[in-house]
């Protein structure tokens, strides 16, 4: 079944912090993943490819660089889920 | 039908002796900041890197690989005029004609070797060491010499603040030859030539010769998050596919040396990997940059010279970059 948005930014609070360290409660759908949550280029591959992973979807490296905030990456992976 | 003798090889082969050679000069990140707006803080955390090697007029390809071809002769006790064969792996000797491959032969004093060379990125260690076995078990050389050599500041941008901190320059050499056990394990290998773009020399030469001046001199470029996924996610699996096709349980494994392109990436390597702690990793890329087909070999040097691996350890080596091309096997150190 489909996750839904909240579900998706749960996910992804866990996913950044397993990467990069950021507590679960600070990861927000307004926040930055490099500016607010210490998420460079590098580490944004790897929370990518976590969330490819969990959520069963493909997020192509063109359109890595247009989800700059996790409501950004939540939207994304609402619509492109399988 | 006449019948034809074919040649007499050996049942297995096994690398003998390794020898670097790292240039002279140190380059420290504050000499790269003159030319980018960056900090040392930033390079090291998406890199890794604090110093590399840059070498000097003389230290040319030629010179470099002469003397890692040396201290690979020495540590496998083989003479020059036992070499059969000679392949060298790069992609910065600028002169293509002829192949530099027959000015180190002679210079090294091997004779008539075989020579040649091979132009295989980042997995051209993993490639010549492939031919090199395929030569000795099929009896054309006895003795082969690989040689990874690259002077990879000569393509740095070093305005490009994506790029500029991360090649280094020198050389790398082994000696492969007989055995009668198996030392190098089945190659895992190939190309994705779809994905050629994604690691490139700028601009051709006969396209920057053409123009009139001004134009910028060629250089390595990168799509950076691109090459980020496929050397950790995708060069995983072919690292397993090379322990598996070898048999070699990661428990069994005594030492991972992967193409040293980046410490972000070798971390992430070892993470998917999930390889045991007691796995001795590389990490030479922190005071050597990343010097491409020369990597594998100067890693490998290293570890044995300060005894962070040992003779008859089981160590697997990838090599992965433009091509894209990647070459995985499991090899007993020398």
């Amino acid at each position: 079944m489909a996750a839904t948005q909240e579900e998706i930014v749960e996910g992804l609070a866990e996913i950044v912090n397993e990467i990069a360290g950021i507590p679960p409660e600070d990861v927000a759908v307004e926040k930055s993943f490099t500016d607010d949550l210490d998420v460079d280029s590098l580490s944004m591959v790897e929370v990518v490819v976590a969330a490819e992973e969990r959520f069963d979807v493909k997020i192509p490296d063109e359109d890595v660089k247009n989800l700059k905030t996790v409501g950004d990456a939540a939207d994304y992976i609402l619509k492109h889920q399988a | 039908m006449s019948k034809i003798k074919p040649a007499k090889g050996s049942p297995y082969a096994r690398i003998l002796g390794v020898g670097g050679y790292r240039p002279t000069r140190v380059v420290p990140n504050e000499v790269i900041l003159e030319t980018i707006d960056s900090s040392d803080e930033w390079i090291r955390s998406r890199s890794g890197i604090a110093t590399r090697h840059w070498a000097s007029p003389q230290e040319t390809v030629a010179a470099m690989s002469v003397e890692a071809s040396g201290k690979a002769l020495a540590d496998a006790g083989v003479s020059p005029e036992q070499i059969g064969a000679v392949i060298v792996s790069t992609v910065s000797h600028f002169k293509q004609t002829p192949a530099i491959a027959t000015e180190i032969a002679h210079r090294i004093g091997a004779g008539k070797p075989a020579a040649f060379d091979i132009s295989a990125g980042c997995a051209g260690f993993g490639y010549g060491l492939t031919l090199a076995k395929g030569l000795v078990v099929e009896g054309s050389a006895e003795y082969v010499l690989v040689i990874g050599v690259e002077r990879l500041s000569d393509l740095t941008d070093l305005e490009d603040r994506a790029t500029a901190f991360l090649f280094g320059d020198g050389a790398g050499a082994v000696v492969v030859g007989p055995s009668d056990e198996p030392a190098i394990g089945p190659t895992v290998w190939g190309s994705e030539g779809d994905k050629s773009d994604t690691i490139k020399q700028t601009v051709p030469w006969d396209e920057y010769l053409g123009k009139d001046g001004g134009e910028k001199f060629p250089a390595i470029t990168q799509e950076g998050q691109a090459v980020f996924r496929w050397a950790v996610f995708e060069m995983a699996k072919v690292a397993q596919q090379a322990l598996d096709a070898a048999g070699i349980a990661a428990d069994d494994l005594d030492v991972f040396i992967p193409h040293q392109a980046n410490m972000r990436i070798i971390d992430s390597m070892v993470k998917t990997l999930k390889l045991p702690e007691h796995v001795t990793v590389a990490r030479d890329v922190e005071t050597t940059g990343n010097t491409s087909a020369a990597s594998i070999p100067l890693a490998m040097e290293r570890l044995l010279a300060t005894g962070a691996a040992k003779s008859g350890d089981t160590a697997l080596v990838i090599g992965f970059g433009a091509g894209l091309v990647y070459a995985a096997t499991v090899v007993t150190l020398p």
